[in-house]
């Protein structure tokens, strides 16, 4: 595949897996918030419910349907946030939006974001960056409303 | 009709010349341009046009008694008259200058609906419009206390004309309908709709976007009441379109806007409304593009419609035999080729339509990817989102074959991506 062979710094092995089996998908019963976040412009969908206590989300289910940046996107999110704080989950949520904007990050940040460094190619092909902060502007709604 | 050594109905390469963006690259590929039901390209003679206007005798119309505005005048009026034989309209007057097809859609919207729909009353439209075709009609249905119904389709995707009857009642006053779908590619049998329509009493408005591009279109023959269409994806600028009405039709209608050009008389409290074409054509119109349209128009007589139209069936019937072939892509939408224009939807039974789009970029293959602005069509078929190839006449059948060829490089690419190191 010599022609598509520069697409490997989008797709990269850890996005295509996660595509293929995304994680924590199983929705949760009697979520405390539930989110549903549409891309109208290319109809990906992505759904997060969260249950809280004492401010750790100690439940998470990210579900949807969509390409394979905004999807594996979801899911990484979903593993990186499970069993943290609200405050840690915001914080990578503000690092993941500068990470896509091309911003530099500190060290700190990135290591914040663990796996989901491999949407770093992203940024690089600017129609997908909505792609990627599809599942992560569910979440801020969904921590807004828990800490509403 | 002379047919090229290549099989062809013209000689498609000679018409590429005339397309200066058909000779880029992207991303190191020749570009392929499939993304034609979006907009189309446009020829030399077209951007001259624009030029030659805006270098020679750019001027304001309708006003001034010196040689430009008289020049600009004649060339405006003259782009009018070419449309008008386009679509075999009766007189030049019928053919109204507006933005886009949904502006012309807004302005039966809202210059005639508003004034001649009650509640109770009932607007009939498909289950395959546009958004454009479908929102003005909601929020007339909204406003006025109408019902919207929909003409439904075939599994495969074609227009289902079983129930018609009992659906365009004389409850129906409106009927807007597509000409052809620009997700499925479907022609919608307007003549028969509209015969129905009429024979109850309601008027019929044809979304002309997909169609007149495409195929010879006469709205005397077809019999409609009004014909939306744009410049843009036949050959002619953006920011122009064309609203056909019937001539005593459009004449009992109110102005949609208001301005200057639009009056004939004013007085401190009051005023008169323009004639025809001029009641609907409030303000210093799109001078530029619509007699760069008139050079589209141009263009394309010159191939001749029936050819175009020739020309895209044979492309159409090429590449549904090539998709054909293929073992995980699906094409969504009728496969008969003589029922449908060279708008092709498909989906790959793994990979997202989204990535398909990305990979194919990468070839210098322009597709489109989404809902296509017809979301309850899309979602009806079980999708958020499909793949769709679109052609015009200048496409050939080697730029199907790299489409299908970059088709499988990106369905082995993402099939094989676990094998790759990350």
């Amino acid at each position: 595949m010599q022609d598509l062979g520069d697409l490997d710094s989008l797709y990269r092995e850890l996005i295509l897996d996660h595509h293929r089996s995304p994680r924590n998908t199983e929705p949760l019963i009697s979520p405390d918030v539930e989110v549903d976040a549409v891309n109208p412009f290319c109809g990906d969908e992505v759904k997060v419910q969260l249950k809280t206590s004492g401010g750790t989300l100690n439940g998470i289910s990210v579900t949807g349907r969509g390409c394979s940046i905004s999807q594996s996107s979801a899911s990484m999110m979903g593993e990186l946030v499970k069993g943290r704080s609200v405050e840690d989950a915001m914080r990578a949520r503000r690092a993941f939006q500068a990470l896509m904007k091309g911003e530099a990050l500190t060290e700190d940040q990135l290591a914040d974001l663990g796996d989901l460094e491999a949407l770093q190619g992203v940024k690089r092909y600017p129609v997908r960056i909505k792609c990627a902060l599809l599942a992560w502007s569910a979440l801020e709604d969904a921590l807004k409303r828990v800490r509403a | 009709m002379k047919t090229s050594r290549r099989g062809e109905i013209y000689d498609v390469m000679k018409v590429r010349e005339d397309f200066p963006v058909l000779a880029r690259k992207v991303n190191g590929h020749q570009l392929v341009y499939l993304d034609n039901a979006a907009t189309s390209q446009k020829p030399r003679q077209v951007i001259a046009a624009l030029v030659d206007y805006y270098e020679r005798y750019n001027a304001n119309v309708h006003r001034g008694v010196h040689t430009l505005s008289i020049e600009a005048t004649d060339a405006y009026e003259e782009a009018r008259a070419k449309v008008q034989k386009f679509i075999n309209a009766p007189v030049p007057e019928s053919v109204i200058w507006t933005r886009n097809t949904s502006e012309s859609i807004n302005l039966v919207a809202y210059a005639y609906a508003r004034k001649h729909l009650k509640a109770g009353d009932e607007i009939v439209t498909t289950v395959m419009e546009h958004h454009s075709d479908l929102i003005s009609w909601q929020q007339i249905c909204k406003e006025l206390g109408t019902r919207l119904r929909f003409i439904p389709r075939t599994e495969e995707g074609l227009i289902d004309l079983s129930t018609i009857d009992e659906i365009i009642s004389a409850r129906t006053k409106l009927v807007a309908v597509t000409h052809m779908s620009n997700v499925l590619g479907t022609i919608v049998p307007v003549r028969e709709i509209a015969e129905r329509a009429h024979a109850v009493g309601a008027v019929i408005l044809v979304d002309g976007a997909q169609s007149v591009p495409h195929m010879p279109v006469d709205v005397q023959d077809l019999d409609c009441d009004f014909l939306a269409f744009s410049g843009h994806k036949m050959l002619g600028p953006t920011g122009i379109g064309v609203l056909y009405g019937k001539p005593e039709i459009l004449e009992d209608m109110q102005p949609f806007m208001y301005g200057s050009d639009m009056i004939l008389e004013v007085s401190y409290e009051g005023a008169k409304w323009n004639q025809l074409p001029y009641k609907f054509e409030a303000g210093t119109p799109n001078i530029a593009d619509a007699i760069a349209t008139g050079a589209a128009v141009d263009y394309l007589e010159n191939l001749g419609m029936d050819a175009v139209w020739r020309h895209e069936q044979q492309l159409t019937a090429y590449a549904l035999r090539r998709f054909a072939e293929l073992e995980n892509y699906r094409v969504v939408g009728p496969t008969d080729p003589s029922l449908r224009g060279g708008t092709i939807s498909f989906t790959h039974d793994q990979v997202h339509p989204h990535d398909l789009g990305t990979a194919l970029d990468r070839l210098g293959i322009a597709i489109r990817t989404g809902h296509h602005c017809a979301m309850p069509l899309v979602k009806s078929y079980g999708h958020a989102a499909v793949a769709r190839a679109s052609m015009y006449i200048y496409n050939h059948e080697g730029e199907i074959d790299h489409l299908i060829e970059g088709l499988k490089q990106a369905e082995g690419y993402f099939s094989h991506a676990g094998s790759r190191r990350s």
